[in-house]
């Protein structure tokens, strides 16, 4: 008996010595190009970066042939659940034990920030596209971030400017409680008091907030001119939903500063259309837009937001990049993507500034009433083209890592 | 059985483990392991049922994050402090709680907590939804970096067996045996000349201490704090993992929250991870009414049944 146990016990400890060598045997740079995609699968940013990012790294990765520096790309994806513990533990076991490269997708600026302090201490890429704080690259910035599609600034100077400038001076702000929400009330609240208006006051809800009606209400007895929900996804959707149940509607202007499409969708066009907002990206916007907008709509169900679009677009200059510079080691590739210009369906007069800023041309778009669409899908009117170094503000010195 | 025996055996077992895992993954498993042998020194051994050790959880997770960032202590300190300011916070918790019994005991409980849950969410030291993160890991003692995850694991293991140690000796010690005879019959420990409260009240306090060391741990390997902690949710997991695991036996909790812990990363990756939380459900319902025990206390009947 006693031999016996002795033998399970050697025979372990060998066991767990070989695995330990064959894990060992995992190095920094294993020649080998994987990518994770982290998305909110169930939460209220589901539509706008859940599966769908998912497929559009994949569609990437396929209409790039599907390998990179002669090996299969591989992917794998996790959802983040939105809540930063479990985004970081996720991408610490990532990069740290299963051999990934860069990490894309990233909805809400809390999973972001966790991530991409995770990505510093082991030196790889956080791939930005679903997160709108400016932190990224400006108070936080760090040479392995990247941050694709939109922040918080182009929002506030494509959708708050003009409406501040066409006599729009006192306003109020709804805002999501979290990094994002925070800072893009900042930065409005700026863009306000440069142009000469004034910020009367300001709530903050949870991020998943289902019950807005308290929160309107003050708006409501603030004699604001405009109202503006500094929240996304379904928050936006369920504020403007209970604005009108409160006849706010008619009494003053709600401006969502931060809506994709398929929120525009959600809206009823009754009390949405004619509402003014800024994205990086509409599906109908041109030729190139539509034919890969068509494809994503057959592979997902519906239509592209922005978001999905960014990632299709990241993923794609990502492996570019890997192949031109012929490793996958972070400090070489993130120097390649910044040196090469994107060009596809999605970026526009695009460039990846030193700071890890893509600027690109933005929309000022306006959701269209009832009468004015053909289908369901048919949601914006662009109004004008943003040129990008008028929407985003200009790099930080000490964020130049050229 | 000799207990000794198989006590080396898994501490072999848990110095071998980085070889073959994920040395972050089995930090993880040892501090919430040892939140859950706190728990379960309240719930197991004197019988009463906290609702709210979670806070103590955040609790020492944002004190020591705090002092991480914003002072030049070591690591030990801050987990120390961190674990002090748990223990104070629990007895204050406790104090109040102990003067109630049975559900109104637990409905005390929860309700500090979520006290504590909205400070936490309001104050702006936390930073609130986005946690307090990039807290740095530093050199424990001043020589040894915890930056390394092998090195951080076996950090946590000392302190992962310093508290079982703990608790172990707590249950086994005559303080121990009056707190089970205060769980399996107050009104005669009481009769014995007893002053019940101020037991109950000392098993709270070190019960909460223990929370926030595991707490502290914690924030120090995932070098983040965050509200997810507090919240109430992780006072219910807690009391699954306990159950699952096999409440009332020293060894229980520690596979208790193995399991959900494993079972929670393995599902977050796959295609199953929007049903988390009903599959943790099932898990649940099946434990209650098949086996009530837990794992380990089924074990421990198997072995009486067939084995002696």
């Amino acid at each position: 008996m006693k031999n016996l146990n002795k033998t399970i016990v050697s025979s372990m400890v060998a066991g767990i010595m070989a695995a330990s060598l064959s894990t060992a045997a995992v190095a920094e740079s294993d020649g080998k190009v994987k990518l994770g995609i982290l998305a909110d699968m169930g939460g209220v940013y589901a539509d706008i970066c859940g599966r769908g990012c998912v497929t559009a790294a994949e569609m990437a990765i396929e209409d790039f042939g599907g390998k990179a520096l002669g090996q299969p790309i591989e992917l794998v994806t996790a959802d983040s659940q939105l809540k930063p513990d479990i985004a970081s533990s996720i991408a610490r076991q990532w990069v740290e034990a299963d051999g990934v490269d860069a990490i894309g997708g990233l909805v809400s600026s809390a999973v972001s920030g966790a991530v991409s302090k995770v990505n510093l201490n082991a030196k790889k890429l956080t791939m930005i596209s679903g997160s709108a704080s400016n932190t990224f690259t400006t108070k936080s910035c760090n040479p392995f971030n990247v941050h694709w599609t939109y922040n918080v600034v182009a929002l506030a100077n494509g959708t708050v400017k003009p409406m501040v400038q066409a006599g729009k001076k006192k306003w109020f702000f709804i805002t999501a409680d979290y990094s994002f929400g925070h800072a893009l009330e900042g930065v409005a609240s700026k863009v306000i008091n440069e142009n000469g208006g004034e910020v009367v006051g300001s709530i903050r809800a949870p991020l998943g907030t289902t019950d807005f009606s308290s929160y309107v209400l003050q708006a409501q007895a603030s004699g604001a001119d405009v109202v503006a929900l500094a929240n996304a996804g379904n928050d936006t959707v369920n504020a403007l939903k209970t604005a009108t149940e409160f006849g706010l509607t008619e009494m003053m202007d709600v401006a969502g500063l931060l809506v994709f499409t398929q929120n525009a969708q959600a809206m009823d066009p009754s009390v949405a259309g004619g509402m003014r907002l800024t994205t990086g990206f509409y599906w109908d916007m041109d030729d190139k837009a539509r034919d890969w907008s068509q494809r994503f709509q057959e592979r997902h169900g519906s239509i592209p937001s922005m978001i999905h679009a960014g990632v299709y677009s990241a993923t794609t200059h990502y492996l570019k990049s890997v192949e031109a510079s012929g490793t996958e080691e972070a400090e070489v590739v993130i120097k390649k993507m910044k040196a090469t210009k994107p060009e596809d369906f999605f970026s526009r007069n695009a460039e990846l500034r030193a700071d890890g800023r893509m600027v690109h041309d933005m929309l000022s778009v306006e959701i269209k009433k009832a009468g004015e669409r053909k289908d369901k899908n048919d949601i914006y009117k662009v109004i004008k083209v943003i040129p990008g170094n008028e929407a985003f503000s200009p790099m930080l010195p000490q964020c130049n890592f050229s | 059985m000799n207990n000794l025996k198989l006590n080396i055996f898994l501490l072999a077992l848990a110095l071998l483990a980085p070889a073959v895992l994920y040395p972050v993954f089995l930090a993880k498993v040892l501090c919430f392991a040892l939140f859950a042998c706190a728990f379960n020194l309240l719930l197991g051994f004197v019988g009463l049922l906290s609702f709210g050790h979670a806070a103590f959880l955040g609790t020492g997770g944002y004190i020591t994050g705090y002092l991480m960032i914003n002072s030049g202590l070591t690591p030990e300190i801050a987990i120390l402090l961190g674990t002090l300011a748990g223990a104070a916070l629990g007895a204050i918790f406790g104090k109040l709680a102990v003067k109630r019994e049975g559900i109104y005991f637990a409905m005390v409980t929860l309700a500090l907590a979520q006290l504590v849950f909205f400070i936490y969410l309001q104050a702006p030291f936390t930073n609130g939804e986005d946690g307090m993160q990039g807290v740095p890991r530093g050199h424990a003692f001043g020589a040894l970096d915890l930056s390394d995850n092998l090195v951080m694991y076996y950090f946590v293991l000392a302190i992962f067996v310093f508290g079982y140690w703990l608790i172990n000796r707590t249950v086994h010690s005559p303080f121990g045996q009056i707190l089970k005879a205060i769980r399996d019959n107050e009104d005669r420990a009481t009769s014995l000349g007893y002053d019940v409260n101020r037991y109950k009240w000392i098993a709270f306090v070190i019960s909460a201490a223990l929370a926030a060391l595991a707490g502290s741990t914690k924030t120090l390997v995932f070098q983040l704090a965050s509200l997810t902690d507090v919240h109430w949710h992780m006072s219910g997991e807690v009391i699954l993992m306990t159950l699952v695991g096999g409440v009332g036996t020293i060894f229980g909790p520690v596979l208790g929250a193995g399991f959900i812990v494993t079972m929670q990363n393995y599902l977050s990756g796959g295609e199953l991870g929007n049903y988390i939380h009903i599959i943790m459900g099932v898990v649940f319902v099946v434990c209650v009414l098949s086996f009530r025990s837990g794992i380990v206390g089924q074990l421990i009947k198997f072995k009486r049944n067939n084995f002696s």
